[in-house]
């Protein structure tokens, strides 16, 4: 948390914004994807963001998270006050970054509950916390997947190898709860899954909700936002938030689509 | 090697210095004069107080020796070897028999200590029995008490000569030939320490036995062989493994390794191979390791399975073969080679196929990074007598950067038309997506890139012995660590 800075009156980032994004332009390939994007996210607090296919919600995702073929041409991006664009990788996830891609990598050979322990040891070296061995971190899991409400075969696991596209999108909950981050950018997390999947999926993400907590649902969905209510709701079209709105606005994207924005 | 000769720019760059095992240890030793002929094979003998079947046995691969021409068909560049140039025998001074520890030059004791090898019974490996190689002569056998009451004989070559003769004269050249190839004459005239083996039948061998073969001394080429002899039904699982210091000159390794299975009788022969791989700009020095290595199964139901991580060697020539001779004898070849910087690998396997119903595996996994070449090679040949033979192959390639090469020849000789012989391969690039993932999951870049690794090669490293699993994973990524971006 950024303090001492109350005493000034605007128009800095307000204390309370858990993430912090201004003017950001992302460059993929040499194509400016993401062009100039704002977005603050409070703790504590669900936002969406909808928008058409390709108009640069996964490149944003990719973008935060350290992706090293997206390129930052300008703005900033701040997690509690902490600037995220000058990180590792690695060094995001430590600092409470999360984010639940929209098609995750397949990692053949290597076991879910080892890249599990992998994980967890690595947080808590970084919080310099002791490091758990296979028979500490077994029970740890065996709970993390109960509250993921993942299925319970998932220790056993290779890392998304030979899991189906649902199971995958579970299998990132299972990894944010492992992972227990200040924020988690969900990108997608609901395409591809079953009914039942999304209802344990819904609930997986309201449990996981705390003041502290942030979460960025990125959806094409209302489905979606029936289960996890979010607070507010952005509109991002060509590379930019052109729109946000309280929760009522996902039915008005459901009703009349993008193209009244897209026009704008 | 192709690519041009321009330096790495990037910052870390990987150096000779990063090699851990890159020590000498200041010895007194014993060395002949340089140089190949007659009575350089004599005074080796000689030297070791052999008895006559053994120098006729070196006289005999010497004078075959003679009449050969070194192979070049592997895809191997290098300079002509200028066998005269090399000492053939160096033995540290005070080697002589060892009854206890306490008799061995405190300075060997310490480079086993810096390569990790307790060779301290009080600081031991629990369940290991090791046999330590020093230049070319056996320093100390471990767990000698417990091999003993089992019935098991571990001990160097050169004890096995004075001890069982008997046993020596019957099978050392029985599966290699004095005259099988260039390398393996060249080592059955000039070797002259190694391994020996015997478990006796039915007895399963009670300790993992393991020998570490270190090469100190610069000019002195290292020429070590090893036994191994599984009678009926019985059962054992070997460990090698190898350092040696780094050096501008290169050192040449050309050992043997023989191994014979009776009926219902099991070998598993493990290696971990991390000799200095030379500098990796230039290729300049490091070792040149030309081996050969084959099994046989001679009786009904015999296995031999060789599993090597292959980390080291400026050039290696290397493989591991089963003769399956007896009725549903198994022969299995896993293998994970690693090369990087200039390093170039040709290995393989050759699995012969003779007795009914025997079966091979093989699955074998190169990675090759920077300006490296890794080569695959190998043979399965059913013979007309293989009734109902079969044999499964894998062989997947690991490509990490853009100038790195990676070759697979797989050869097959089917003489039966009932034969099940199949064969996959594959080759894929360390991705980049992976290692961001795991990156994004909080993971280092360092241990990424094991991980990775390690899951590729898994099929292999799951069957080496467990306490030297995690040693091969530990290898494998800091082999890797800088040649990935
Ligand atoms: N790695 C890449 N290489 C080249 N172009 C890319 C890459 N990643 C994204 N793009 C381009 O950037 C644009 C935005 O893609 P992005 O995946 O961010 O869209 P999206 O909003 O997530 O779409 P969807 O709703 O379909 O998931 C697209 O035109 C896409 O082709
Ligand atoms: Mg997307």
């Amino acid at each position: 948390m950024v303090i001492g800075m109350t005493a000034t009156p605007d128009p800095g980032p307000r204390t309370s914004d858990l993430l912090q994004v201004t003017d950001l332009k992302v460059t993929v390939a040499g194509l400016t994807i993401v062009d100039g994007l704002t977005l603050s996210v409070p703790a504590g607090e669900v936002h969406a963001i909808m928008g058409p296919n390709g108009s640069g919600k996964s490149t944003l995702s990719k973008a935060l998270a350290g992706h090293p073929a997206y390129a930052i041409a300008g703005g900033g991006a701040a997690l509690d006050g902490k600037d995220l664009l000058a990180m590792e990788p690695d060094e995001r996830v430590h600092a409470g970054l999360f984010v639940g891609f929209q098609y995750p990598t397949e990692v053949p050979g290597v076991n879910n509950a080892e890249f599990l322990r992998m994980a967890w040891n690595a947080r808590r070296k970084a919080l310099g916390q002791p490091e758990a061995t296979a028979k500490e971190f077994a029970p740890i899991l065996a709970e993390r997947i109960r509250q993921a409400e993942a299925p319970e075969d998932y220790a056993g696991r290779q890392l998304n190898a030979g899991l189906s596209g649902g199971q995958k999108k579970r299998n990132e909950i299972l990894q944010m709860y492992v992972l227990e981050p200040r924020l988690a950018i969900l990108d997608e997390t609901d395409s591809g899954l079953d009914i039942d999947a999304i209802k344990a999926v819904a609930r997986g993400i309201n449990g996981f909700r705390r003041p502290d907590r942030s979460i960025v649902l990125i959806t094409h969905f209302q489905r979606l936002l029936e289960l996890v209510k979010p607070d507010r709701i952005h509109v991002l079209v060509k590379g930019r938030i052109v729109h946000s709105g309280g929760p009522e606005l996902a039915e008005r994207l459901e009703a009349e689509g993008y193209d009244r924005f897209e026009r704008a | 090697m192709t690519g041009p000769q321009t330096p790495d720019p990037g910052p870390r760059t990987f150096t000779a210095e990063d090699y851990k095992y890159g020590f000498k240890t200041e010895v007194e030793a014993v060395s002949l004069a340089k140089g190949l002929n007659e009575g350089i094979v004599r005074q080796i003998s000689a030297a070791r107080n052999e008895p006559d079947f053994l120098l006729q046995f070196r006289l005999k691969a010497f004078a075959a020796l003679s009449r050969m021409r070194e192979p070049r068909w592997a895809r191997l560049d290098f300079p002509p070897i200028d066998y005269q140039a090399i000492s053939y025998y160096s033995a540290p001074k005070q080697a002589e028999t060892h009854g206890s520890l306490d008799e061995i030059d405190p300075e060997i004791l310490k480079t086993f200590e810096k390569l990790g090898i307790p060779l301290d019974e009080q600081k031991r490996l629990s369940g290991v029995a090791v046999d330590a190689v020093f230049d070319s002569v056996s320093v100390a056998t471990t767990h000698q008490e417990k091999l003993f009451d089992a019935g098991v004989i571990f001990c160097s070559i050169g004890e096995a000569v004075r001890l069982y003769p008997a046993l020596v004269e019957r099978w050392i050249g029985s599966v290699v030939p004095a005259g099988d190839n260039w390398f393996a004459a060249l080592n059955s005239a000039v070797f002259s320490d190694g391994s020996f083996v015997y478990i006796p039948p039915h007895v399963r061998c009670p300790l993992e036995l393991s020998t570490y073969f270190r090469i100190n001394n610069t000019e002195s080429g290292q020429f070590e062989r090893t036994l191994i002899i599984a009678d009926r039904g019985s059962h054992v699982s070997y460990l090698e493994g190898c350092t040696a210091p780094k050096t501008s000159k290169n050192q040449l390794h050309a050992a043997v390794v023989e191994l014979v299975a009776e009926t219902d009788a099991e070998i598993k022969y493990s290696t971990v191979q991390n000799w200095f791989a030379g500098d990796p700009q230039t290729g300049v020095g490091g070792v040149y390791n030309f081996v050969t290595k084959r099994g046989l199964c001679r009786g009904d139901r015999a296995k031999i399975s060789w599993t090597q991580v292959e980390a080291g060697s400026s050039i290696t020539w290397k493989y591991p073969s089963c003769v399956l001779k007896g009725d549903d004898s198994v022969g299995e070849f896993y293998s994970v080679a690693l090369t990087n910087g200039r390093m170039q690998a040709d290995t393989g396997t050759k699995m012969i196929h003779i007795g009914k119903r025997t079966r091979s595996t093989i699955v074998s996994k190169g990675i090759s990074a920077d300006r490296s070449r890794n080569v695959y090679r190998g043979l399965v040949q059913v013979m007309k007598s293989a009734e109902g033979a079969r044999n499964y192959t894998c062989c997947d390639s690991m490509l990490v950067g853009k100038e790195c090469e990676a070759h697979t020849y797989p050869y097959v000789d089917v003489q039966r038309p009932d034969a099940q012989v199949e064969h996959e391969a594959s080759t894929s690039r360390l991705s980049e997506e992976q290692l961001f993932y795991l990156q994004a999951r909080g993971i280092g870049h360092e241990e990424a890139v094991g991980a990775i690794v390690s899951g590729f090669a898994k099929d292999v490293l799951a069957v080496l012995p467990m306490e030297f699993a995690a040693e091969a994973r530990k290898l494998l990524q800091i082999k890797l660590e800088n040649s990935v971006g």
